[in-house]
Formats: C-alpha cells, structure tokens, sequence
C-alpha cells in the first residue's frame, strides 16, 4: 500500500473528517467536470495524496491510533509568502512593542498605555480607563472583535487563519527555526529518518533551546501587559517578580512551545473551535483558496502531457502545492478543515505554471460562484464585487454601529459616581429627640486621576440632615463634602437624620465634583420610618 | 470479528451499528489524544493512591500522603490565627479610649467585634442591634445609653453586665415597686406628667407632686434620668420598654428589670473590647471625655 507518487514514499491513510468540506466544493463543481467531482465526492477516498482515478481503497485500522504524518513544508517565495511575512512582523510588532508605548496620565496613574492592572481592577487603554461597573466596554470591544471576525470572513473567507491568528504567526516562526537549523524540506526529511547520532542530537536540543527561548519571549511579554513594563522586567530576572507572573511566564512557554513547536497543524484541526465556526460561515460568495479542477484535471506529468497533447489538465502533480502546506494537507482535495487559506500553494502553482508556461490561478483566490463563471467560460467579476455583497455591508454596519456607541458612552460618561446600599436591619431608627434616623453606606468614584473634594446633599428629605462615622453628629447638615482621593473609591458610612413627623419616602443622594466641571451623579434611595409609607 | 463490515465509500471499517441508515466509521484516534487519554488513567491510579478516595464502612481510605481536609482546615484556621495575632496584640495594648486615632486598628476592632457580635449578642438584641422594645432588650443603634455609650463605658458593661449576680463590680439599679402606693387616678395622673416630660400631653399638677415625692430622686426633676444609677431618662423619646400608658403603669407598679450577662471570663478582653468599638460603630456612639482625676501629677510626669 504505498503510493509511488508521494515523494515521501510513504502512504497517508483516509482522513474522512478532514474532508466533510470537501462535498461542498463537489456539489459546486459536479456540473463541469464528471469524472473530478465523482471523486471528490466521494470524500473518503480522497487520500492527502489523491489520486484522482485510483479506485478507492480499502484501509483498515490496525491500530488503536493513527501517527500524525509530521508535516516538512517547502520554503517558497511569492506576494502571499511575502505578505505573510508582513503580517508576522505587524502581529509579532504589535504584541512585543505594545507594553513599552508610555502613557503620560498624570501622578497618580500608571504610565504604561496599554496595562491590565488586576490589583487595583482599573483597565488602561492608551486615553480611555475602564473600571470594573464599566467592563461593558470591554464586553463591546470583544463582541466588535467576534463581528469584525465575522466580517473578514464573510468578505476575504479565512484570512484570519490564514495571517493573524496566533497559532498561525508562532507555528510560522517556528517553522522559519526548523528550516534555519534543519535546512528545507528534503534535509529535514532526512534527518528526522536518520539515526540519532550526536550531531543530530546536538541539532536537535540546539533548535529545541531556540523553541524555548521564543516561548519564554511570548509568555514574558504576555505578563508586560499586567504591570509595569519596566520595573517588572527588571524585577523579573533581579528574581523580585511575584510567584504568580514567574508561573504565567512558566505555562506560556511551554504552552507556546508544545503547541507552536509541536502540535502545529494538528491544534487548527482538532482543538480550535474557529475553523468549524468560520466554514459555517462560509458561503459560495466567499473568497476561498480553491483548486480550480476543471482547468487542472485529468493530471499529468509534464512528459506525459507532451506526448499526448489535449489528454490533461494544466496540473503536472508536481506536489509543489503539498509540499509548501504549513499544514500538509492538499488543496486540490477541495476546502477542508485543516485549509487556513495562507495562499503559499498559490505561490508556489503559481511559479510552477510561469515555469512551464501555462497561465497563473490554476490555485487561487477565488469564489466558489466565480468557479462556476470561470469553469463556464465567462468572465470573473470584479473583486470589489466579491468583497462588498449584502452581508459584508451588513457586518461592517453593526460593526461601525457599536464601535461609535461605544465611543459616544466613552465620550459623554462621568468620572463621578455615586452609589448607595441602605441598612435594612433594622430600617430605621428612633432617637432620642424623636427624629428617625436611617443609615446608608455609600460608595463615591473618583474616576479621575487627582483627587476631588466631593459634596453630597439630599434631595427630596425635608429637614434631612446627614452626618457620617468621620463627621460627627453635632455637624450634621444636609450636605458635607469628602475628598475622595485620586482614582479610587471612597466608602462613607452615612447616617441620614429626618424629623419626627417624616413618612417613608424615596429620596435622592446627589453628588457634585467641587472643580470647574461640576460633574454630578445621583442615586436613588428609600428613607424609611414608622408608620404607612407614601 | 467475523463480520468486517467496510464501507464502500471510504473503505474504512464501520463499528458495525446501526441508527436510521447512519452508521459509524471506525475511524482511528490521533495519538496524542490516546496518549492524553492514557495518561488521565495513570492520573487517577495515582490520585487514589495518595489521597483519601475509597468510601469505607466508617471513612475513605486515607491515602498515603495523609491528606485530610479537615487537617487542611486546622492548618488554615492556624494560619489565620497567626494572621490576627498582630492585630490582636496592638489591641491588648491599647486602651480602649485611645482606639479611634489609630484608624486602621478600630476598623479592625469593629470588624473583630461584629463576628463576635454575631454568635455572641444577637439572641438578645437582634442580628441589627435593634433589640426588643417588647422584652426590654435595648437597642445599641440609637442614642440613649443607661449606663453612657462612650467606648470605655460600653466596654465596662460588655466586661460586668448589668445586674449580674456575683460581680461586686457589676452595674446595678433598682427601680421600687409602687403597687399599692396609688390609686387609680393618682397612677393616671402621674402617667400624664411622666408622658408630658417627654412632651407627649400634658402635665397634670397632681401627677408632677407625686412625681416630684417619688421619682425626682433618680429620674430627675424634669426626668433626665442619671447615668450614675443607671436610671433612664423619661423626656425622650425611647422608652426601653414601651410607650404606651399601660406599659408605663406596669413599670410602675411592678417594675421589670433586665440582666445582661458579664462576659468578663466568657470572652477574652480583646474581644470584649472589639465588642465594645463595634457597638460604638453602630450609630449612637458617644465620644469619650476624659476626666483628669489629677491633673498636676500629669503635667509633673512631662517634664
């Protein structure tokens, strides 16, 4: 059962889940080409290495498992290899620079632009600070994060598998590792078939050093974020650092390591959720790597073809495009799960059809609709065309719609806030004099960075007076001002006294910022007493 | 298995069931996923054997690291222990009176004294400190103290009680019995002034003469009460044991007193004293004035 044809030598048994998309590409194209579109749709005996008229075969496991195939992809040089290498240094730019980029926000705050500062529960994000009651604006960021996902796919398919996801970027890079230290595909091949003698012995623990250490540098810049940039990087290897930021450290490397330096393909097609969710989203007006069949099929090598002109298809089975694979699978199968549409098979198509003097795009970008037009005879539309349809527009509205929600609330809320717990045990209390006295504890921000003086007075509570555990009761009056220090949250314990003729009644804190912006907020609240209530 | 089922399609063998037309394909596992799964087993082998897991007739097995919750428990609530113990020390060594200008020790206090608060005085006087008109127990949230509400003087009665049989130091007042000593209209009468004092009705001039032949001597001229004899003032408007005009001749003729326990022996006196800041804390707390009982020798010990 082995397949002459793989360069390997080696045989890549059925992998029936790798191809439920494969049926969908098959009803698209069963109209042009019979004889492709029956095999194809018969998605088990679509092997990696597929050869098209090869009756199917019978594979019988004899094992418990299957090994996993380790996947040697080729170098290759093309505008997509050249745009992923843009997009890993944007992705990997972005995530190491981020934490340095200071932020002047006055004495009081911190001066790191983009900082999650769990012990004081404040979220920093260049001019905007969150607090923990206003995490709905996180919640808005991760659904505009989940609809713009939604959009990309719906307008370009899988092109954030393709370049941005992580996985992505950080299996690339450690590819890039393999091929510096192993050289290309056949040497790696090599050596991984060679006996382990000292020099691949040293081979190996030199490149899994270098594993290490780029997953030491993800997980050391993923706690940068947490605290102080600076200060923590130094206490981090003065040994200073807290336990927890030495362990977050410790699983992000090895989480890194295993699955970018091991796991690879195999995290995208059994483990990640997204590749699932965004074939779901996936509908024949969606930009798709795809292998256009009735331009490449029947196949043939370049000498075959020569002595019989006409018999095939512009595909030599030159295997360029499996071999460039980041995640081995063959693109000539059809869509299918472990397809993150990074184009290198394009790249390398295309080199191989400019090499033997056919036209480009026998892989391409393409929608499953412009197939069809294309494989008739008729022209592809415009890639605007494919881009903006309906439901692209629609995204991009919802999208634009909470985003400028967001920076609206953002623009207009108050750095001012009240809020008010009544006792109620007991309700309320008769003093001395006659007067009802309820108690409160109440809770004023300062969501700015210096500290403000604070009044409170009672609105709607005829002859209330207040007075608190820090103000005594001979200076009760019905407002007193606090200072509230700088970005944080003051909590009062007030006693609100009421004359003895009062009857329950709702009434109002009402807070006001003592500085030019006179920032106010109010809260409602129940004075109880004896008696019905009004 | 005699009857390999393939099928045709894949060319995979199928599990042999079958649901509706669907069957299975017996697809094999990746292994990482078999050796994930293998290692979870070890997991558990090893999980059994160092802790408590069999259920037995009386307890589990108790595994060979000797892993107890309940030991894990005495461990934390030891460490918790030692957590406190600073605090505790800083309390013992403070006077009561000094606690209010170390903030940060009286919040402590009122957080120690509330916990205590809640097993040991909530049965009397309510999880709020509300008390109990009905029953007489009084309430600690409002401004009317029999005995003073300033911390020193709370933290005496929380350490003596209140009519506390063998305590020489205990608080003791008596309120005399009257039953017999008026008729009716001369109970009437004086209800009516005891009633205006607190400026409900009002006087009557029989019931002030009779006020002023019996009662003056502790409550006071204008029923202002004394916190020497723990006598309550009459011209508020808290009364300990109601305000209407049959609860007060009650307890004028047959007066009802109440005992409050002495918790001097019961509880340790930091604990008493953070028993004493939190009921202080609860409203009505009244700032303490030192008398200076000699006030040359104070200045002679600042030289």
């Amino acid at each position: 059962m082995s397949n002459p044809d793989t360069p390997d030598g080696t045989n890549k048994p059925a992998r029936g889940h790798d191809d439920d998309d494969a049926v969908v590409v098959a009803d698209g194209i069963a109209k042009t080409n019979e004889p492709v579109s029956s095999a194809v749709a018969e998605p088990g005996a679509a092997t990696r290495r597929h050869e098209p008229h090869e009756p199917p075969r019978q594979h019988l496991p004899e094992k418990l498992y299957e090994a996993r195939q380790k996947v040697h992809n080729k170098r290759i040089d093309g505008p997509f290899r050249r745009f992923k290498w843009l997009m890993m240094v944007i992705t990997l730019g972005i995530y190491y620079v981020t934490p340095w980029i200071r932020w002047d926000r006055g004495p009081y705050a911190p001066d790191q632009a983009v900082l999650v500062d769990l012990a004081h529960r404040r979220f920093y994000m260049f001019g905007i600070e969150i607090w923990p009651q206003e995490f709905y604006f996180v919640a808005g960021l991760l659904i505009m994060a989940g609809i713009g996902l939604f959009l990309v796919t719906s307008a370009v398919g899988r092109a954030w598998c393709g370049y941005a996801c992580p996985q992505t970027v950080w299996t690339d890079l450690f590819q890039h590792v393999d091929r510096f230290i192993d050289g290309d595909r056949n040497a790696r091949m090599r050596l991984d078939a060679a006996p382990w003698t000292w020099g691949k012995v040293f081979r190996r623990g030199f490149k899994w050093a270098i594993y290490a250490l780029i997953g030491l540098v993800t997980g050391g810049a993923w706690i940068l974020y947490f605290a102080d940039a600076p200060t923590l990087l130094r206490d981090f290897f003065a040994g200073e650092a807290a336990p927890v930021a030495y362990i977050t450290v410790a699983i992000l490397t090895l989480t890194t390591v295993t699955l970018g330096g091991f796991m690879r393909e195999q995290v995208c097609i059994y483990m990640c959720p997204w590749p699932r969710i965004q074939s779901a989203m996936l509908d024949e007006k969606s930009l798709i790597v795809t292998y256009k069949d009735w331009r490449g099929e029947p196949r043939g090598s370049l000498k075959k073809a020569k002595k019989n002109p006409g018999e095939f298809g512009d595909c030599i089975d030159c295997t360029q495009c499996v071999q460039v694979c980041p995640t081995g699978i063959d693109i000539r199968e059809g869509p299918q799960i472990g397809c993150i549409t990074c184009a290198l098979c394009i790249d390398a198509c295309d080199k191989v059809m400019a090499d033997i003097g056919r036209p480009r795009g026998l892989i391409d970008y393409a929608t499953l609709e412009d197939c069809e037009r294309e494989a008739a005879g008729e022209e592809p539309r415009s890639p605007w065309r494919t881009i903006l349809h309906p439901r692209t527009i629609a995204y991009s509205l919802i999208w634009a719609g909470i985003g400028g929600a967001m920076l609206f609330a953002l623009g207009v809320r108050s750095h001012t806030d009240i809020s008010v717990s009544p006792d109620r045990n007991p309700p309320y209390m008769l003093m001395s004099d006659g007067s009802i006295r309820n108690s409160y504890t109440l809770k004023l921000r300062n969501m700015e960075s210096r500290p403000r003086d604070m009044e409170i007075a009672i609105d709607g509570l005829p002859g209330g007076m207040m007075w608190t555990d820090t103000i005594n009761r001979d200076e009760a009056a019905s407002t007193q001002i606090f200072t509230v220090p700088a970005d944080q949250t003051r909590t009062v314990r007030a006693y609100v006294v009421a004359p003895a003729d009062v009857s329950a009644r709702d009434f109002t804190f009402r807070i006001t910022s003592q500085d030019p912006q006179r920032e106010t907020d109010t809260a409602e609240t129940r004075f109880d007493a004896p008696g019905e209530s009004q | 298995m005699a009857n390999k089922h393939i099928d045709e399609a894949t060319g995979t063998e199928t599990v042999g069931h079958e649901w509706d037309g669907i069957e299975e394909l017996n697809t094999p596992l990746p292994r990482w996923w078999l050796w994930t799964f293998y290692l979870t087993i070890v997991f558990a082998i090893g999980y059994v054997i160092a802790f408590p897991a069999w259920p037995m007739v009386d307890k589990a097995t108790e595994g060979v690291l000797g892993w107890t919750s309940r030991s894990q428990l005495a461990k934390e609530i030891d460490v918790a222990d030692q957590a406190r113990e600073s605090v505790r020390e800083a309390l013992a060594r403070t006077p009561i009176e000094r606690l209010p200008e170390d903030s940060p020790l009286m919040q402590q206090a009122v957080a120690g004294g509330g916990a205590a608060f809640r097993v040991n005085c909530v049965q009397c006087h309510g999880s709020g400190a509300a008390g109990n008109a009905e029953l007489g127990y009084p309430n600690l949230n409002d401004d009317d103290w029999l005995w003073g509400g300033d911390l020193k003087a709370i933290e005496y009665t929380l350490t003596h009680g209140i009519r506390q049989a063998g305590d020489d130091e205990t608080r003791t007042s008596q309120m005399p019995t009257f039953a017999g000593a008026f008729d009716g209209a001369q109970l009437d009468a004086l209800v009516d002034h005891v009633l205006s004092l607190s400026g409900k009705g009002r006087s009557n001039p029989v019931g002030a003469q009779i006020y002023a032949d019996n009662c003056v001597a502790c409550h006071g001229t204008n029923g202002e009460g004394s916190r020497e004899v723990g006598a309550p003032r009459l011209n508020d408007a808290i009364w300990l044991r109601g305000s209407s005009r049959e609860a007060i001749k009650r307890q004028i003729l047959n007066p009802r007193m109440g005992v409050m326990p002495k918790w001097e022996g019961r509880l340790d006196p930091v604990t008493i004293k953070m028993l004493a800041a939190y009921v202080h804390s609860l409203g009505g707390g009244e700032d303490f004035v030192e008398v200076a009982e000699n006030p040359e020798v104070e200045v002679d010990e600042q030289p």
